[in-house]
């Protein structure tokens, strides 16, 4: 068991799962009422999932042997295909722990969102939403390939159905290409698995005849570190590609983000906040769990090839942006630009570079889960994104206003707010990386500086001005509910921004050991 | 002159087997005599008392075993296992049938003897031990099914279907008994164990085998034909679109299993033969997944389309059956079983979808299906992600154990096309979805939603549900039943 003796990563996995078969199984209950039990269910996750970092230990007492895998807390482990040697076992490190958070974090303002977006069958609409945050909350536990895996395809059966039934007019094209680029990109990865299983075992088996299989992440990480499971250059690089494609899309990487801006567009807004807030992280998240610990070889020969991958990713990203008219266009466009700068984070391959782009996950996910939330007041009042119809709003809302400013900043990277830490760290981490260099933060930079040109001609047109559109002279300002969402949000961004070492803290020990695993393997070759 | 030896017959090894053809028998006189026109329900209920009856008789036979009839038939757990299958297939398909008949006006008593004759085709098929009772198996389950299929005299389509698979059968019947006769004059028996010990026995050199290559050659391509693999399937769509429904869902589940289950036997009697015929199986399961999959792209046509997916997932069974060990057999129970469970629910709801009288099966009578029945169209949505292998669903689970088994069985290539395959799968699948949550309703549509439909369909559901969520006791049953079998 663990050190709290209690499976506290069950129930903070299992309790939105709960809330949302309740929503299902009870029959007529009012719409108040499943928004009630909804946020109930979602506050309580939050709440219980407040023990992780209060009992984390972020150096933790087990003492770093040579050829260990990634030290895990709070785990707990039930056998469940026996056969396949496959178990329930989930676990949290420095990697996770601070994803978690965020999703159960976003988990009740998402929730509170929909009070002003949802009324076509709200009931439905969370029961998804809360599946939805089990199957998120799966993928960071997971300790098991299987297990994560199923966790993994499952967050494309309630996102679909998220987009699909109560997006905007273009939303069954939008949900199908959700569905199928996402399906296509991981059924390789199922491939890889089994491959992982099928070459694991056979080499164990040599050794330990009564060795039936295993798809426990430490265990196969134990044994690549030892040398006990060795994998040609080719079936390494092979078998890294077919993973990386997977979260490439799912992140999503240039050229594999087609799928984005129209998911985002269409989806309602609860949908974006999820998507952008939670979803595109299980991508980097297991860039970081699998091709890095897996396959370090691999990751080595591949870093500059993704590395470019990610600059011209976050140039078109920030390029297409500027030249939204969308508002939700705009945004969407801008995480492919912030997510292009997770990835260059990842694949600078040392401790600054990963835990700067873990890091940057959590702000992404807090300061564009608020600007679509930003995006979606407006809607709900206008009923339309346009930039143009807009202008003057600053008179009209101030407060509104005054909430956008800071998350735009927070998103444009000024110093004091979460982005610009983030972002610094990732630089950094890509100038002093063996593997890329200066050239690709200059890219990067210009990135930064075509963010802040679209963000604030986003600002300039919906914000500053004279109020040219009679129907925006009399908007209401913020309710006290989208009020709430809106603090509760800009407290991280701005928490984050002013102490960040407490984020850095907890990470720390995880990300080192990633990358002496990066670096040990480097060194016996 | 040589006096006659009847040889000792062990009847015990055959109980559910007579069970179900004495059963089926007398059902047929008592539909006649007893069971009044206008109430042949009866006799559908009749026939689900006898498999249910068959499977309880098969339950003390666990862990029995034993041949007889000179070794042409064998009862082990897997033909045991095979059998609750086949049994479970039979009962739905009843159960399907029995409003669906009078529904379409083509309601006759003989229907459920016929399905009861064709069950018992299918389990002496999963415990024929001999060319001749595969042979024999493989007949009684193609006759009756001519019969099925052209049940929905005087429908055209229903004609159409059953001569095609007629003519087709018959060719496909001829190329067996000929493959049979040609392996008799090769080795001197029909016997899988004495061909197995013969090929044990031979060093093989190839020119002395090539009437052995020969004959063996025509027996699968006879198999390929009922299976419908790839480019043996060409009859699949139109026989499926024009027999009944619960027909068609009986086939695409029914006899794919029991051929496929004979299949596995012969190719684990032969495994010296395995340079020959792994290639050969190794094409046609690749090409059916592809041609299958990129088939049921184009329909709009629910059933058509049901039938080019049966196609495609003939293609990932095979590759259970094709590595021929113990874990691939495992994999080819358990994806049988998934399979069954998943395809019957998607049959039953395009039976609840039927409207009397056309011929349409148009997927546009899906849109809006979540709107006006909620239940049914989250049953049919775990249907379709469950064909498409999305966790957690069993479709999934038997998708990871089949790959499994064909990459370890060094048919890594395949598993590939298998993954790929079932991306391109998912576009089709995901269509039906998106047609009954996302979609407004085109027409109006007049569910016909019974009792023995609503219990079809749940079964299926929570069936496929469960078995995606805790595989672990069927992959336990499944693996006890492969330990006697000695493939």
């Amino acid at each position: 068991m663990n050190q709290l003796g209690f499976p506290i990563l069950s129930l903070v996995l299992w309790l939105p799962a709960l809330g949302a078969l309740a929503l299902i199984a009870i029959p007529r209950m009012g719409d108040a009422t499943s928004r009630r039990v909804a946020l109930a269910c979602a506050m309580l996750t939050f709440l219980v999932s407040l023990v992780l970092p209060f009992n984390f230990e972020s150096a933790p007492a087990q003492i770093m042997m040579v050829g260990a895998p990634p030290v895990m807390q709070f785990t707990e482990s039930l056998p469940w295909l026996p056969t396949f040697g496959i178990s329930y076992s989930l676990g949290l490190d420095g990697v996770s722990l601070w994803l978690v958070m965020l999703a159960t974090f976003l988990g009740p303002i998402v929730v509170l969102s929909t009070w002003d977006s949802v009324h076509k069958q709200p009931r439905m609409f969370l029961a998804l939403l809360l599946l939805l945050q089990t199957a998120m909350t799966g993928v960071f536990l997971a300790q098991d390939l299987l297990l994560f895996y199923i966790f993994w395809e499952f967050t494309l059966i309630p996102m679909t159905f998220l987009i699909g039934i109560w997006g905007g007019a273009n939303r069954v094209y939008a949900a199908r290409k959700f569905f199928l680029y996402t399906f296509a990109g991981s059924v390789l990865m199922l491939l890889a698995i089994i491959g992982m299983y099928v070459i694991h075992r056979g080499q164990i088996a040599q050794v330990d005849p009564s060795f039936r299989g295993t798809l426990d992440f430490g265990r196969i990480v134990s044994d690549l570190r030892q040398g006990n499971l060795q994998l040609s250059t080719t079936a390494e690089r092979l078998l890294f590609g077919a993973f990386f494609l997977a979260f490439a899309v799912k992140v999503p990487l240039w050229p594999f983000h087609t799928w984005l801006p129209d998911a985002h567009v269409e989806a309602p807004t609860a949908g974006s906040v999820i998507l952008a807030g939670v979803l595109l992280k299980l991508g980097s998240y297991g860039m970081i769990r699998f091709n890095l610990t897996l396959f370090p070889e691999a990751s080595r020969w591949a870093a500059p090839a993704i590395g470019v991958l990610a600059v011209i990713g976050i140039i078109y990203g920030a390029a297409v942006a500027f030249a939204q008219t969308d508002m939700k266009k705009l945004v969407a466009y801008s995480s492919v630009s912030h997510m292009g700068f997770i990835v260059l984070g990842i694949f600078a391959l040392n401790a600054e570079g990963v835990s700067g782009a873990i890091l940057q996950s959590i702000n992404h996910g807090l300061s564009t889960g608020a600007l679509f939330l930003v995006v979606g007041v407006l809607y709900e009042r206008r009923h339309t994104r346009e930039l143009s119809a807009y202008g003057g709003i600053w008179k009209v809302m101030p407060v509104y206003a005054g909430l956008t400013l800071l998350i735009v900043l927070s998103s444009a990277g000024l110093p004091g707010l979460n982005g610009f830490i983030g972002e610094f760290t990732i630089m950094q981490g890509a100038f002093r990386s063996d593997y890329l260099g200066w050239i690709f933060v200059a890219f990067a930079v210009v990135g930064v500086v075509l963010a802040a040109a679209y963000l604030f001609k986003f600002y300039r047109a919906v914000f500053m001005g004279e109020v040219n559109e009679p129907a925006n002279a009399n908007l209401p300002d913020l309710s006290r509910r989208e009020l709430a969402t809106l603090v509760i949000l800009a407290v991280p961004i701005v928490a984050i921004g002013l102490f960040p070492g407490i984020l850095f803290g907890g990470m720390q020990h995880s990300v080192a050991d990633v990358i002496n695993g990066l670096t040990a393997v480097v060194a016996g070759r | 002159m040589e006096q006659i030896i009847i040889p000792p017959i062990d009847f015990r090894l055959l109980a559910p087997l007579l069970v179900v053809v004495s059963w089926a028998t007398v059902l047929l006189l008592v539909d006649v005599f007893a069971v009044p026109e206008g109430r042949k329900k009866i006799t559908g209920y009749l026939a689900i008392g006898g498999f249910v009856v068959a499977a309880l008789t098969a339950l003390p036979l666990w862990n029995v075993g034993g041949r007889t009839f000179s070794d042409m038939l064998v009862l082990d757990n897997y033909a045991l296992t095979l059998t609750w299958i086949f049994l479970l297939i039979g009962g739905l398909s009843v159960i399907m049938a029995l409003d669906y008949l009078p529904r379409q006006g083509i309601e006759q008593g003989e229907f459920y003897p016929l399905i009861m004759f064709a069950v018992a085709g299918m389990i002496l098929m999963a415990q024929g031990t001999d060319l001749i009772v595969l042979f024999m198996g493989l007949e009684t389950l193609s006759i009756t099914l001519y019969i099925l299929t052209g049940f929905a005299y005087p429908r055209l389509t229903s004609e159409e279907a059953a001569m095609k698979y007629l003519v087709l059968g018959a060719f496909a019947a001829g190329f067996f008994v000929y493959g049979i006769a040609l392996i008799y004059g090769a080795i001197g028996t029909v016997n899988l164990n004495a061909m197995a010990e013969y090929l044990a026995r031979q060093t093989l050199v190839g020119e002395d085998q090539t009437l052995l290559l020969i004959g063996a050659g025509l027996v699968l391509i006879a198999f390929a034909f009922k299976v419908a693999l790839v480019p043996f399937h060409m009859w699949t769509p139109d026989v499926y679109e024009g027999s009944p429904t619960p027909v068609a869902a009986f086939m695409s589940v029914g006899t794919k299993g029991a051929a496929l289950a004979a299949l596995l036997r012969i190719l684990a009697a032969m495994p010296e033969l395995e340079p020959y015929w792994l290639p050969v199986l190794s094409g046609l399961a690749a090409a059916t997944m592809i041609v299958g999959n990129l088939g049921a792209l184009a329909q709009t046509n629910v059933k058509r389309m049901l039938a080019y997916s049966s196609v495609g997932h003939a293609g990932y069974i095979l590759l259970g059956v094709i590595v021929a060990n113990a874990f691939a057999a495992q994999a080819f129970l358990f994806y049988l079983l998934a399979y069954t469970l998943t395809n019957l629910g998607a049959f039953a709801v395009v039976i609840a979808l039927e409207q009397r009288g056309e011929l349409a099966w148009s997927l546009d009578d899906f849109s809006g299906l979540f709107q006006r029945r909620p239940m049914l169209a989250v049953a049919m949505a775990t249907f379709m992600f469950s064909l498409a292998g999305v966790p957690p669903t069993a479709g999934f689970m038997a998708k990871f154990y089949v790959f499994t088994a064909a990459w370890e069985g060094g048919l890594g290539w395949l598993a590939l096309v298998g993954v790929v395959s079932s991306a391109v799968a998912a576009f089709f699948y995901l269509r039906v979805v998106v047609r009954m949550f996302m979609q407004e309703p085109m027409r109006d549509v007049e569910l016909s939603l019974n009792r023995g439909l609503t219990f079809n369909i749940g079964l299926a559901a929570i069936s496929t549900l469960l078995i995606g969520l805790i595989p672990t006791p069927v992959i336990f049953l499944i693996e006890r039943s492969l330990v006697a079998v000695g493939n």
